[in-house]
């Protein structure tokens, strides 16, 4: 994988980060620690947020407010029976959580995360290595985070497969039709943005932005913002579009006999998804952020703008019918989308 | 005096609204107008009102639901029978109880069972009280027949037990002579609950 510097042109030239293979490697710990961590923090915000809408306290007891409920799902997930049906596919059953997890994670790399910094020199070893804000600066970006979010439904696909149980073949099912048509969506949003930017790089988004609020890409692409919304969610199975493991149809659809960390490995992969989605809704539509000042801020607020509107939305709204979510992929969204690529392609040319 | 005024049924705070709902669309141009109607009604958008609404209630306005049950706990009706108690004069500090035996003769499940003598003061005072409540029905005939309002039922309702039969003896039942301030009266049979008026509700039938 090569990586090429994260800084545009112009600022390359006034002083240098060296971007080392240490770097990289240290970025990628900080995103799998960070991650991982806001994922488990993630589950008791969206209780906690999903209770207070339904005027309740939600998890109170372990902890001041029950913040430590996350070390408490995660021992009881580290500790839990690791239980393989006996028909199922073991390989597969066993290797499925690990791909929803690690595509997650390897769209990650690509996505700009945290603001850049240099580790100060008086720390032994590693002092003085500058580590940058993408793990991988890509110049194809964008297509390797979808592409990555894409593969990924290998992971409740095959899991819904081997664990020979109906419930989780109709979730299999499911995954295969939902991931494969919302990919569809999402793709042809994003590319009214890719074709007026000219890049696929969340670098150059990010530059093509700067300068306010008026910038903004969501002022120009308004539909193709919407859509990659709507997508976004039908992608990281959330509320209106939750069929992959909607308890009240199909028990727990692809997870259904899953328990332990195996299942919260799906988990994990679940709420990393979420941040990506929501990570690139900020870069791409957003305006991102910007390297002065209170930039890393903005950036933090809009990604949790993003994150508490797919739990507000859970609270909110009813998912919907199988049938429905097709109607709406390829008659409606799809079309739309379409259209506004052509829109954008002939206002560019005139 | 003519019924009029027992006839007016629209005393609740109840406001009850007709739906107005439109018939299924049955022409393709009427289903196109429908789908075109609903996907720019800001009803989505209402719904995520409502739920942002709620949580600020919740939180800021003091109307989160959740009772933390076993540290907390709801106030019950006055007319509820739950565990008895013996209730004590204010004045004097001494039990109500005068030994009558009328509460042992009409318990009908004969799990009332009383001993008195004469102390010395020739006055009638209780030797023995028992109420066996892996027998009690909490038929809440000994609180209404008691004609000092000294055997009540209070506001304990939890009567779970691990035995089937499980005595409770008149100290254990009497207020404890240091929280007598806290006594409270029994409001009993035929008592209305404290919202009672805003209970009332308009009957949702067409007159």
């Amino acid at each position: 994988m090569e990586v090429v510097s994260y800084r545009s042109v112009e600022t390359f030239v006034q002083h240098i980060p060296e971007v080392t293979a240490l770097g990289v490697w240290i970025k990628a710990i900080i995103i799998l620690a960070v991650i991982s961590a806001i994922a488990g923090f993630g589950t008791y915000v969206e209780r906690k947020v999903l209770a207070f809408m339904q005027r309740r306290l939600g998890p109170m007891h372990v902890g001041p407010y029950g913040l430590l409920q996350i070390i408490a799902d995660g021992i009881k997930l580290f500790t839990k029976e690791d239980i393989v049906p006996q028909n199922a596919n073991k390989f597969i059953f066993m290797v499925a959580p690990v791909i929803t997890a690690a595509t997650a994670f390897i769209a990650l790399a690509a996505v700009p995360v945290f603001p850049d910094f240099t580790i100060p020199e008086w720390i032994p070893v590693i002092g003085g290595t500058f580590v940058p804000s993408i793990a991988a600066d890509l110049n194809i970006g964008i297509l390797f985070v979808l592409g990555m979010m894409a593969a990924g439904l290998y992971g409740p696909l095959l899991a819904g497969m081997a664990q020979a149980n109906k419930w989780g073949l109709i979730g299999a099912a499911r995954t295969a039709v939902q991931f494969l048509s919302y990919e569809v969506v999402t793709g042809l949003s994003i590319l009214a943005p890719i074709m007026i930017v000219g890049s696929l790089s969340f670098v150059d988004f990010n530059a093509a932005q700067a300068g306010g609020i008026a910038n903004w890409l969501v002022w120009k692409q308004p539909v193709a913002f919407v859509l990659f919304l709507i997508a976004g969610f039908a992608e990281t199975n959330r509320t209106p579009f939750d069929l992959l493991e909607h308890e009240a149809e199909v028990v727990s659809g692809y997870a259904t006999e899953y328990s332990g960390m195996r299942w919260g490995m799906f988990f994990i992969g679940e709420y990393a998804n979420m941040i990506t989605i929501s990570v690139i809704a900020a870069v791409v539509f957003l305006g991102g952020y910007s390297a002065d000042g209170m930039g890393w801020l903005w950036i933090m607020l809009k990604i949790a703008f993003f994150f508490m509107l797919m739990l507000w939305v859970r609270a909110a709204w009813p998912h919907v019918r199988p049938d429905q979510l097709m109607w709406l992929c390829w008659k409606v969204l799809m079309p739309i989308a379409v259209i506004n690529v052509v829109i954008t392609g002939i206002v560019m040319m005139v | 005096m003519g019924l009029e005024q027992f006839k007016n049924r629209n005393v609740g705070q109840q406001e009850y609204v007709m739906l107005d709902l439109e018939h299924t669309p049955q022409s393709p141009m009427g289903k196109f107008k429908q789908v075109v109607k609903r996907t720019f009604k800001p009803e989505l958008f209402v719904g995520l009102g409502v739920t942002m609404r709620e949580m600020i209630n919740a939180l800021f306005r003091g109307q989160m639901h959740t009772i933390k049950y076993p540290f907390e706990k709801l106030p019950i009706s006055p007319r509820y029978r739950a565990i008895h108690e013996m209730l004590r004069l204010l004045e004097s500090g001494h039990y109500r109880c005068i030994g009558c035996g009328l509460c042992e003769k009409i318990c009908i499940s004969n799990c009332i069972t009383m001993d008195t003598r004469y102390d010395e003061n020739q006055r009638k005072e209780v030797s023995e009280y028992t109420i066996n409540f892996g027998r009690c029905i909490f038929c809440g005939y000994c609180a209404e027949v008691c004609p000092e309002l000294a055997i009540v039922h209070g506001q304990r309702y939890e009567t779970a037990s691990e035995q089937r039969a499980s005595f409770s003896l008149f100290e254990d039942m009497l207020t404890p002579i240091d929280k007598l301030n806290l006594q409270q009266e029994y409001d009993g049979f035929g008592a209305v609950t404290p919202n009672a008026d805003e209970n009332i509700k308009k009957t949702p039938l067409a007159y």
